[in-house]
């Protein structure tokens, strides 16, 4: 089962980085994010099994950084949201020069 | 090659194709909530997709943080900003993004088939063949992966504390109001 684990998990991060490439609400390409990261959870417990344990313990920690990048990144949507009523990522453009 | 039964291809298989086609469902929704919906679908079945390759402890936390933490905080989000109807900012880009997207996803696709194909020597283990088996069943689901992680990775372990203040702290200074902090 370990390449068609590795396969789903290589699908899965496709679509997570066209869901980032082509969506254009702030919120949804944080889900996409979070998407990626499942797909590298799945293909770390699928080798964690010829492997060794480390793969299971690093999901551990991605779930950890996964969820301390979604309270940072959802704080930084709520103040620009304050700043510019709008999630739109097209509006967020103060670094353009 | 390991022989596994059929009952557990045909699960496997079911799991996988559900946790696709909501992936794809997820990222064409327009509105928000419908999207994060059809991701919990998709944490779901790769929580169950882990139980059956022996991870039982990863497949809980995989529903009680991510299904059951980070989702319900991006729906708050979403419910806190108002942003739960579909409208037209929450449209798709242009045709210009959605072509390199379409070549960036070919290209990543072929790329991981590849190495999926190529590079990673199935059947090929480096610990015994029922190395996680024989680790649940003498520690339990959770011990077994408690004690690398207490011993071996406790350095990492530790570290992630820090990671969590930082990002604790980092929420509260970003979320905070102006107006609130002027007074």
């Amino acid at each position: 089962m370990l390449a068609e684990s590795l396969a789903l998990s290589a699908a899965l991060f496709t679509i997570g980085v066209i869901g980032v490439l082509t969506r254009r609400n702030a919120i949804i390409v944080f889900m996409c994010v979070e998407l990626m990261l499942n797909a590298v959870n799945l293909s770390f417990v699928a080798l964690a099994r010829q492997y060794g344990m480390a793969g299971q313990v690093f999901v551990i920690f991605v779930m950890t950084v996964a969820a301390a990048e979604a309270a940072v990144g959802l704080a930084i949507i709520i103040a620009v949201f304050r700043h510019s009523q709008t999630v739109d990522l097209r509006n967020i453009n103060l670094l353009k020069g | 090659m390991d022989n596994y039964g059929l009952w557990y291809q045909f699960h496997f298989y079911l799991f996988g194709l559900v946790s696709l086609v909501s992936a794809v469902a997820f990222v064409t929704r327009r509105s928000p909530v419908a999207a994060a919906m059809w991701l919990v679908v998709t944490m779901f079945c790769l929580a169950a997709l882990y139980v059956m390759l022996d991870a039982q402890f990863i497949g809980a936390m995989q529903v009680l943080v991510y299904a059951g933490a980070i989702m319900v905080v991006f729906l708050f989000v979403i419910m806190l900003l108002n942003l739960g109807q579909p409208s037209e900012f929450a449209d798709a880009r242009g045709i210009w993004a959605k072509l390199l997207a379409a070549v960036v996803g070919i290209a990543l696709i072929g790329e991981l088939a590849l190495t999926v194909r190529f590079g990673v020597p199935s059947g090929q283990y480096t610990v015994p063949r029922t190395f996680v088996t024989d680790q649940v069943a003498k520690y339990g689901a959770v011990g077994a992966v408690a004690r690398p992680l207490y011993t071996d990775y406790s350095l990492a372990f530790e570290l992630t504390s820090i990671l969590l203040l930082v990002a604790i702290a980092g929420a509260v200074m970003l979320g905070r109001r102006r107006d609130v902090d002027a007074r």
